[in-house]
This record gives C-alpha cells, sequence and structure tokens, in this order.
C-alpha cells in the first residue's frame, strides 16, 4: 500500500515539472493562438545552457538561474520580434512551419556543439534527499522544490493577469486582438513580451529538468508533447488545468513505469487520449477570467 | 445599370472555363515518358542508380501525400510517421507472420494503415489548427511506444525481414522495388492531379480556403476531411512498407522516425505547397542537398531547416510557386480559369 501511495505521490511531483513545461506553450496560445514547435527545444536549450555555466564557471546549478532566465527571456523577445511577428499573419501553417524549422534547426546546432551524448548536471545530496512523512512513505525533496516552484510561477502569474496593465494588455490582446490595437495597445510588443515570459520560465523548466534527469540534443520534442498533454488536458486558457494536466501525466506515468518500466511514457500518452476522447475540451476549460 | 443586365452585352463578351494550357499538354507527355523509362530502367540502369531513384520515388510519393492534406485540404499534420512505421510493420507481419510475398504487401500494408487511420481520425479530429497538427504527433509517438513493447514484433530493438526474400535473385529484388516505387510516385503525382481535377478536389480546396464557407455551399466538410485522411495514410502506409522492403531491417525508431515528416514538411515547403508540381522540384532540391552536403553530417539538416524557415516567411509559395507565378506556368493545372471570349484561340 505505502509502496502505490509513493508511486502515486512521485507521480504528481512529477506533474510540477510537466506543468512547468507546460506554462509557456499556453501562454504563448493563449496570447498568440501558435504552437511554438520548438518550445521543448527551447527547454533543451537552457538546459544546456546552464550546464555549460556549470561545467565552465563551476557554479551551482541554481545560480545559474539568474543567468539563464534573463538571457533565454531576451533571446524570446528579439525571436519574437524578427522571425515569429512575421509568421503570425500567415494562417497556421507558416508559424507552424517556422518553429518547426527553427526545431531541427536547434536539435542540430545542439549535437554540432554538444555532441549527442547525454548530459546531466548534479546537486551533491540533493538527488536524494527525501522527507519521511510515515509509515513508510516519503517524497523526495527535489521534486517538491520543482512543484512549489510551478504553484508559484502559476500564482505569480496568476497575479499579473489579474493586476498588472500588462496582464491586461495580455488579456486584452487574447481576447480581440484588432480591438486591443484600436485601444492603443502595441500588439507586437505586447507579443514579443508574452515570448519573453514564456521563455523566461522555460528556462527555469530547462534547468529543473537539467538537474533531474540527463538531456541530450534530441531531448526536445518529447517535452512538447509533455507540454501539448498537459495544456490539452487542463483545458485551454486555465493554468491550475495546465497543473492538473502535468499531475495526471505524472501519475499515469509513473503507475505504467512501476507496472513495466517500457510503459512509463505510454501510460501518459494513452490517458492523454483517453482524455481527449472523453472530454475534448479538457478536463477545466477557461476557468481564466479572459 | 441596364446595360449590365442585358444578356446581349454579355454574349458580346463570350467566356469560357479553360482548364488545360500548352505547358500542361507538355507536362503530361513528359509524365508518361518519364513513367516509361523508369519502369523500363531495370534493363539498362545501374544498381545504385536504380535505388537511388526507388528512393527518390517514395520520398516523392511521402511528399505528395503530405501535400494532399495540408495544401489542398488544410489539415496539417505532424504525424504521418504513424502510418509509415504502421506500412512498416504490416510488412513485417504479412512477410514474416503470413509468409506472403514482400511486393504484394505493400499494397496490403497501405490498407492496414488506411484502416488504422479511421480511429486515429476519430480522436485527433477533435482538435482544431496547430492543435490538431501536435495531436497526430502524440498518435504516431502512441503507435511507436505500442510497438516497442510488443515483443512479438520484436520489442525496441527490431527484426530482420532478409528471410523474407530467400529465393528471390537481388535483381528481381531490385527491379520489383522499382517497379513499386514507380508506381508509388508517379502514381500519387497522377492520381493526385485527376482527383484534384475531380469534384472532390473542389471540396478539397474549398475547405482549405474556408470550412464555414464550403459548409454554406453544401461541401460535407467532416466526410471529406476524413477520406483525406484516410487516402494520405494509404500512401504513407504503402510506402512505409517499400522503403523497409530496400532497409531490410525494422525498428520502432526507424519505422515511427520523426524524419520521415521532416521529410515531407521540408520538401513540400520548398517546392511549393498546394502545386502538384511543386514536391517534384522540392524533391529534386531536397535530394541535391543530400548529395552537396553529404560530408558535413548535421550541417545538411541545419541548411535544410533554414532555407525551410526562409521560404516560409519570404516566398510562402515555395520554389515553383515563385516560378510560376513569374513565367505564367503550369503544367499540371489543376485550377479552373475564365478566359474571355477574345482571347479564346
Amino acid at each position: 500500500m505505502a509502496e502505490w501511495t509513493n508511486t502515486i505521490l512521485q507521480g504528481l511531483m512529477l506533474g510540477g515539472l510537466y506543468a512547468m513545461f507546460a506554462i509557456g506553450l499556453s501562454l504563448t496560445f493563449g496570447i498568440m493562438r501558435i504552437v511554438n514547435v520548438a518550445h521543448g527545444d527551447m527547454i533543451i536549450v537552457s538546459a544546456y545552457m546552464a550546464f555549460w555555466l556549470v561545467e565552465t564557471f563551476h557554479m551551482d546549478p541554481f545560480a545559474s538561474l539568474l543567468i539563464v532566465i534573463p538571457v533565454m527571456a531576451i533571446l524570446g523577445y528579439i525571436l519574437q520580434r524578427t522571425m515569429l511577428s512575421r509568421a503570425l499573419s500567415g494562417g497556421i501553417l507558416v508559424p507552424l512551419m517556422v518553429t518547426y524549422g527553427l526545431s531541427v534547426i536547434l536539435q542540430n546546432v545542439l549535437m554540432e556543439v554538444f555532441s549527442a551524448n547525454s548530459r546531466a548536471m548534479r546537486v551533491e545530496g540533493l538527488d536524494t534527499a527525501s522527507l519521511s512523512l510515515g509509515g513508510g512513505i516519503a517524497v523526495g525533496v527535489y521534486p517538491l522544490i520543482v512543484m512549489c516552484t510551478a504553484i508559484a510561477v502559476i500564482f505569480i502569474l496568476q497575479l499579473v493577469f489579474a493586476k498588472t496593465p500588462l496582464g491586461r494588455s495580455f488579456r486584452a490582446t487574447s481576447d480581440d486582438q484588432s480591438t486591443a490595437q484600436l485601444m492603443g495597445i502595441d500588439n507586437r510588443k505586447v507579443y514579443a513580451l508574452a515570448m519573453a515570459l514564456s521563455f523566461a520560465i522555460v528556462a527555469l523548466a530547462g534547468i529543473y529538468l537539467g538537474m533531474r534527469t540527463t538531456f541530450d540534443p534530441a531531448a526536445g520534442p518529447s517535452r512538447l508533447l509533455y507540454a501539448f498533454e498537459a495544456v490539452v488536458i487542463g483545458g485551454l486558457g486555465s493554468l491550475w488545468g495546465t497543473l492538473a494536466g502535468g499531475m495526471v501525466l505524472g501519475v499515469s506515468q509513473a503507475i505504467g513505469f512501476r507496472l513495466d518500466p517500457g510503459w512509463g511514457v505510454l501510460s501518459s500518452h494513452l490517458a492523454f487520449l483517453v482524455i481527449l476522447v472523453l472530454r475534448p475540451r479538457g478536463l477545466f476549460p477557461r476557468m481564466r477570467d479572459r | 445599370m441596364n446595360s449590365i443586365l442585358q444578356p446581349a452585352a454579355a454574349a458580346s463578351r463570350s467566356y469560357r472555363v479553360v482548364r488545360s494550357t500548352g505547358a500542361s499538354r507538355v507536362g503530361g507527355v513528359v509524365l508518361l515518358a518519364a513513367t516509361a523509362a523508369l519502369l523500363s530502367a531495370p534493363w539498362w540502369a545501374d544498381r545504385a542508380d536504380m535505388r537511388f531513384a526507388t528512393e527518390f520515388l517514395y520520398v516523392l510519393a511521402l511528399a505528395q501525400m503530405w501535400n494532399l492534406l495540408a495544401g489542398f485540404g488544410g489539415v496539417i499534420s505532424i504525424g504521418q510517421q504513424a502510418f509509415v512505421g504502421i506500412g512498416a510493420y504490416a510488412l513485417v507481419f504479412f512477410t514474416m507472420k503470413m509468409g506472403l510475398d514482400p511486393f504484394a504487401s505493400v499494397a496490403l500494408a497501405g490498407i492496414v494503415a488506411a484502416a488504422l487511420a479511421i480511429p486515429t481520425a476519430a480522436i485527433v479530429f477533435r482538435l482544431q489548427g496547430a492543435y490538431f497538427a501536435v495531436g497526430t504527433w502524440v498518435v504516431a509517438e502512441t503507435f511507436r511506444l505500442l510497438v516497442a513493447n510488443s515483443s512479438w514484433l520484436g520489442d525496441g530493438s527490431g527484426l530482420s525481414i532478409t528471410s523474407a526474400f530467400r529465393g528471390m535473385t537481388p535483381w528481381w529484388r531490385d527491379a520489383s522495388s522499382m517497379w513499386v516505387a514507380v508506381v508509388l510516385g508517379m502514381g500519387s503525382t497522377i492520381a493526385l492531379y485527376l482527383v484534384l481535377r475531380s469534384r472532390f478536389g473542389l471540396a478539397l480546396k474549398a475547405i482549405r480556403d474556408s470550412e464555414p464557407a464550403s459548409e454554406s455551399l453544401g461541401v460535407k466538410v467532416t466526410a471529406t476531411k476524413w477520406v483525406m485522411y484516410v487516402a494520405s495514410a494509404l500512401g504513407c502506409g504503402c510506402v512505409g512498407a517499400l522503403a523497409f522492403i530496400t532497409k531490410l531491417r525494422v525498428s520502432p525508431d526507424s519505422a515511427f522516425s520523426l524524419d520521415w515528416t521532416t521529410t515531407m514538411l521540408f520538401i513540400v515547403i520548398i517546392g511549393g505547397v498546394g502545386t502538384i508540381e511543386g514536391p517534384i522540384v522540392g524533391a529534386v532540391f531536397y535530394f541535391g542537398l543530400r548529395w552537396l552536403l553529404a560530408d558535413y553530417g548535421s550541417l545538411y539538416l541545419i541548411t535544410l531547416g533554414l532555407l525551410a524557415v526562409i521560404i516560409v516567411l519570404r516566398l510562402p509559395q515555395g520554389l515553383w510557386g515563385y516560378l510560376a507565378a513569374r513565367f505564367n506556368l503550369t503544367f499540371f493545372p489543376v485550377q479552373r480559369r475564365v478566359v474571355m471570349g477574345d482571347e479564346v484561340k
């Protein structure tokens, strides 16, 4: 019994990481209505950036956040202003193809620079530390940190959306782009800021991923799929739903893995497909005020 | 006001709807001549050239299948590798488990892929637009993992199908692969051309341009999209079986590889989405670039990715679309043009 409780608890905590993958995707889709196919590769690029800082300057992985987050945010802003804003006017094909091309380019550039070997960032002691909850039930300290970060990120984003002028322009642009423009909102700037924010969260997710598991240049696409599944399971437009979606994925993966190591990822994909059939609009559609 | 309504005024400027052009008659002849030349290749070409032509033709068939979805139906899938993989494993089933002839299995593999496309469509068509695209990818991953967990199909490491060719001469194997590739590559191009000139093709293009508008004009949007999706899966399944006849070893990672879709996408985008000629031009370009950059490893894919991004942003009609507009060329016209009376030759 305690074993199964632990499995489910691990799955829930893993959901925190998946939610972090997903928040950036949800944000850009919600505001710009585009799916960034290179989203997963951006997560891996952030992980490599942190890895490089850790290896070269012996920096603590957590300290690397202070550099990687702003760098990624600036990259996101530039990418949106230069490439993606041009793509937005072309229906769904153009943004999909541009980000798909970007995904292939990033994977191969990472391969050239860092080779195909898988990498990891180790934090001494943290990877094995756990909190005992009694009765043989325990939860890892690191997964708990990830989960708390995910909750904090969502909480802060909700505040930004609800209380700040920036959040108001995000919501206005999301609801009706042309009316927002009439009201004096520069939508290209709003989009670029949304992408910067998305990339900042991607950076966080990438570093957390890099501290948890090994990664290689081809690891991006599967991260995109988890992110996408969490968003759809949770219901478009709902950040807390995205967290729930991440947890559904995490728990089904943990249970599947426990039954047979080959079934982990398969179970989370199957859970996603079952939910898509039963509740095509997700578990919590449009919970966020908009 | 009155003169517009007068029939006499209209009659003086008679018009008719024209589909073929001078170039299109040339296109038809060239296509038939090329098909004949390729079919006879086993008697005059050497092995390396034939293997290259085989790959070129099946990749062209894949590109046309993606072009059918994106260019004519407005449905963008990044999960067509699902049907390539299903075709490959159907080949394993029919040859290794049932003892059938590998080349007969190609058609059966297409049918299996089409049959599995029906439940797949039921799931993925719940998603719209960009979400549909990523959804198809999830389904492809699910198929890959299901196969990789099946010890009966060789687990994650895959299996060899060499023994299916026991007693077959290499010449016959290469020649049959070539003929099947001609049927798939040329066949998909010709079939697409004929279908697009039909009522069904008109319905597809209407859906691509506006779903609500075509629905209001009586186009059965859902049914049309399903037929197109299943047809595309049929083509991809046949290609999957043929591709692995030439490779002789099937594994989940290679059969369900995203690279299949990347190839289709880049060829169609670079060549020109929504034309019959585009994928042919794109495929020539793709193989040309691969030959040029053969020694530079991942630089090839970086270049291809950059080109695709630049072309999609700067020349959304692709290389062929640009040339066609510039020189008013259409070898395989699928649109209808109105020619005024005095222009008619």
